[in-house]
């Protein structure tokens, strides 16, 4: 069965030095898929060839059937593939929910020019914005800070804002970078139950991460790298079973993996 | 403020730019005064199109390359071809827009302090082409450029020949202050749509504009031409005022100051570049009398201004927890 997404061959390489290397897989539609991999495996490289924000050096990308591979990262976000950020990627000094009104962009059905002048498409596409971050705020239960400066906000906080955003795009596959980094356990499962959440309203997520447990927990589906190539792909308990997974976080295996 | 006070606020600078002044001119006797407020209008004009250019992260020491460019472009056209000045408003700020297009298109990818180098290139880039271009005349400069001539819309005069007027001087005041209040309504308008917030949007993270969808290049370039286009207005207004145009009648100093206006009056704030050009004017000029100290005060005192006041000189104002 052909992918939502799929990803075929894809190479890159910088100078002498080849972070991902003939890497494929498919995504299917509304599975949370997790792609693992020890230190400088060539992780955010991949996501960041996947939502364009790197143009790849071999092989490519399609969605939904359609090549998408060296298109700029608006047209990729525009086809329905947005990413989030790892750091605390944010719209800083504006409040959480104007961060997220501004992140509706792909949703106005006028263009700039109707939104200077004020028409009523842009006053309607404003009140349906507004209507949307509400819901959106909610859903990810940010509505109590929603005025607060982002700036403000505290780490957790700021990791669902960063999803809000992305959910405001309306997008058909999410790309989470590390979305439980730095949480402690009880901050992890809320947000694993968050990404579910996000998967329940019909979203494809694909995320990348170190913590295991919590990938262990949430995926459908894992994608293993390791310096830059795929070396396992299958369900949670099968990659727990995987030698070459065990073998490639030598060491530290026991922990990491969850077994 | 709500609706109604910036309503009443707008009809009170409007009362003042419009009647108040003129009339306190024409009480006092200093019509000399005049050409200073029209060049503050028209300062202001081009340091709108900074400011709105520090509104998207960017810091733009350019404007003067525009300025002039506007302005030559209108002198050409009114000398050599005998185009009328009003038509040649328009044609100059679009033709500063088009060149900014070319120019920002590869440009606008710089960031931070790369980006303002090269702007504060351009300035110099630009007096090295008036000197060299054959249609600019060179060093000798475009002179007796004549006064605009009569306005004339399906037979409706709407403004007389300035040659004709008593007073040339009101006519430019009231016309400069005129396009500077559009300019600024424009702008205003701007920034409080929400052009404006993806402007901002583009101002704190352009990674994460373009991964929600926003084309940033074409966000920058629109951005950068509206700027451009306003600094060639200015350019161009100034020079039918002093009828005649060299390749130093803007330079990298004047580049400079419009950067400054933009600082002084504050960033944050739309109506920033109109007070902040004002205060450095006046400022100036007031400071003409310590002679050869002039520039040493003057530096001094902006210097301590901007480490006092880093939001500029609105954020001294009551209600400034908002940004206007």
């Amino acid at each position: 069965m052909p992918g939502l997404l799929e990803i075929s061959g894809l190479t890159k390489r910088f100078g002498g030095l080849i972070a991902v290397n003939d890497v494929s897989f498919d995504v299917q539609g509304r599975e949370i898929l997790s792609v693992i991999g020890p230190n400088g495996a060539g992780k955010s490289t991949l996501f960041k060839l996947i939502c364009s924000f790197l143009s790849p050096s071999g092989g490519e990308i399609a969605f939904k059937g359609e090549r998408i591979t060296g298109l700029a990262p608006h047209l990729v976000a525009r086809k329905g593939v947005v990413r989030t950020f790892q750091e605390t990627t944010i719209f800083k000094n504006m409040t959480v929910r104007d961060n997220v009104v501004i992140a509706h962009h792909l949703r106005s059905r006028t263009n700039l020019l109707g939104f200077y002048l004020g028409s009523a498409q842009a006053r309607r596409d404003e009140a349906e914005f507004a209507r949307s971050a509400d819901e959106i705020l909610d859903f990810l239960g940010l509505a109590a800070i929603k005025d607060e400066i982002a700036s403000n906000l505290p780490h957790g906080h700021l990791r669902a804002l960063g999803i809000a955003i992305g959910l405001a795009t309306d997008p058909t596959v999410l790309l989470l970078d590390e979305p439980f980094a730095g949480m402690n356990h009880d901050e992890t499962m809320r947000a694993v139950e968050l990404v579910r959440g996000v998967r329940d309203r019909g979203v494809t997520v694909l995320l990348v991460e170190h913590d295991m447990q919590a990938v262990m927990r949430i995926s459908d589906r894992i994608v293993v790298l390791n310096f830059g190539q795929k070396i396992a792909e299958g369900s949670p308990a099968e990659i727990q079973r995987n030698e070459r997974v065990i073998e490639a976080y030598l060491g530290s295996e026991d922990e990491s993996i969850g077994l | 403020m709500t609706t109604w006070q910036k309503l009443l606020a707008a009809a009170a600078f409007l009362l003042v730019v419009f009647l108040v002044v003129p009339w306190l001119i024409a009480a006092t006797g200093r019509s000399d005064l005049y050409y200073t407020l029209t060049s503050v209008a028209l300062l202001s004009i081009a340091s709108a199109g900074v400011w709105l250019t520090f509104y998207i992260g960017r810091i733009n020491i350019g404007q003067g390359a525009f300025a002039l460019m506007g302005g030559y472009v209108s002198a050409i056209l009114v000398v050599r071809y005998g185009v009328s000045f009003w038509l040649t408003l328009p044609i100059a700020g679009l033709f500063c827009a088009a060149a900014s297009v070319l120019i920002g298109l590869p440009i606008l990818r710089l960031r931070g302090v790369y980006f303002a180098m090269v702007t504060l290139v351009l300035t110099e880039v630009m007096r090295l082409l008036a000197l060299a271009l054959p249609i600019t005349a060179g060093a000798k400069g475009i002179v007796s450029i004549p006064l605009p001539g009569a306005l004339t819309i399906f037979g409706i005069q709407i403004i007389p020949d300035f040659t004709t007027l008593a007073n040339p001087r009101l006519a430019f005041y009231l016309l400069s202050v005129a396009l500077m209040v559009l300019c600024f309504a424009g702008l205003y308008r701007l920034v409080h749509s929400r052009i404006g917030k993806l402007c901002q949007s583009l101002q704190q993270n352009e990674e994460l504009a373009s991964s929600i969808g926003v084309n940033i290049a074409a966000l920058r370039v629109i951005a950068y031409a509206i700027s451009s286009f306003l600094g060639g207005l200015g350019g161009a207004i100034f020079v039918a005022i002093s009828q005649s145009i060299y390749p130093s009648s803007f330079t990298v100093a004047d580049s400079v100051n419009f950067m400054l206006n933009c600082f002084l009056g504050g960033l944050g704030y739309v109506f920033g570049p109109m007070l902040g050009t004002l205060v450095l004017y006046f400022g100036w000029d007031l400071l003409f009398q310590t002679g050869e100290l002039q520039l040493l005060i003057f530096s001094v005192i902006l210097i301590a201004l901007m480490l006092a006041l880093p939001n500029g000189l609105l954020s001294l104002r009551p209600s400034s927890k908002r940004r206007g």
